[in-house]
């Protein structure tokens, strides 16, 4: 299976790339995918997460094709 | 209306989609502003400019050198004042038709309900998770229609919630309370103009929920990165199991 990872505004000067593509041989959580493609770094909390522009939990299952994108969260005011 | 109103707002009358009768909602209406700083400086002069007839601005803090570089309500005179006075200075001095109720205090508790279910629509210009929560809480219980903007960095973000229309979500189906406390400005840095364009879409956003015109950000969370000037939305949608909303009827 293929997944496109992106990444967003400070998240992507954080990690310095824009996006991966992922091969995974199984079915992955939001959670997962974050892993395989980050293993060095842990998930930031709280995060937004999209799955093909849909707002997604991090238990939500990613398939064949999907695009995944992370967004840093904002509060400031 | 009188004739000096009919010109002031003339630019406004003009499009089909305000008129007159739109004009006069706008001056009908009330809307209460939580916080002062950079997002609630742009979002009150757009709504005071353009004939919001009843503002309430809550924020309990002062104006400081360090914040002039964004929060254009406030200037270098202001320095030591509080903020919704200040406020409140710079909107009277703008529109006089616009009746202004500022007061120092942080919006909580028994008071933010009070204010919530009096107004016609919240504008969240808070800057802390706690508060944001607070609000969304608020807006939930009464039905309330919330406009949440939010800046850091170089980046933005918006959303419309109308509790208990359109199968809304609110705040906390997007951001859940169990998350860290946030950055805030004081630690990461904010660019002055980023708060400016969040701001003037938080006030146009409530000029179309009281005027019921267009299509709002109900349903969608509004991304703004302006260092790569990429606007992105995602769709939200309803948490069923929302610890704010999960229990409302769905419509
Ligand atoms: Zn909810």
């Amino acid at each position: 299976m293929s997944i496109k990872v992106r990444y967003f505004a400070s998240l992507k000067e954080d990690l310095g790339r824009s996006e991966d593509i992922l091969e995974t041989a199984s079915l992955l959580t939001v959670r997962q995918i974050w892993q395989c493609a980050n293993p060095q770094q842990t998930l930031p909390n709280p995060i937004l997460v999209a799955v093909n522009k849909d707002y997604a939990d991090l238990e939500s299952l990613v398939n064949d094709g999907d695009e995944v994108a992370f967004f840093p969260p904002v509060t400031g005011g | 209306m009188n004739d000096n109103q009919l010109l002031r707002y003339s630019r406004q009358i003009m499009l089909p989609k305000i008129e007159v009768d739109g004009q006069q909602k706008l001056l009908a209406a009330k809307v209460l502003i939580v916080g002062a700083g950079g997002l609630g400086s742009p979002a009150s002069i757009y709504l005071a400019a353009a004939g919001i007839g009843n503002i309430t601005i809550y924020d309990d803090d002062v104006v400081d050198l360090s914040n002039l570089q964004r929060q254009i309500a406030h200037h270098t005179p202001d320095i030591g004042m509080d903020k919704a006075i200040s406020s409140q200075q710079t909107l009277n001095k703008l529109n006089p038709d616009v009746n202004v109720n500022a007061v120092k205090q942080r919006l909580a508790g028994e008071q933010l309900d009070v204010e919530v279910e009096k107004a016609d629509v919240v504008v969240d210009c808070s800057d802390n998770f706690a508060t944001r929560f607070a609000i969304n809480t608020a807006c939930v219980r009464h039905k309330t229609p919330l406009v949440s903007g939010a800046a850091i960095r170089f980046e933005g973000q918006v959303s419309v919630f109308t509790p208990g229309r359109d199968n809304s979500p609110c705040y906390n189906c997007l951001y859940q309370s169990d998350g860290e406390e946030l950055v805030n400005c004081a630690t990461n840095g904010v660019v002055a103009p980023i708060t400016g364009i969040v701001g003037s879409i938080q006030a146009l956003e409530a000029m179309k929920l009281i005027l019921g015109i267009g299509e709002t950000l109900v349903g969608k969370l509004l991304l703004i990165d302006g260092l790569s000037m990429e606007i992105n939305s995602m769709n939200l949608k309803k948490n069923p199991t929302c610890p704010s909303c999960g229990g409302m009827g769905v419509t």
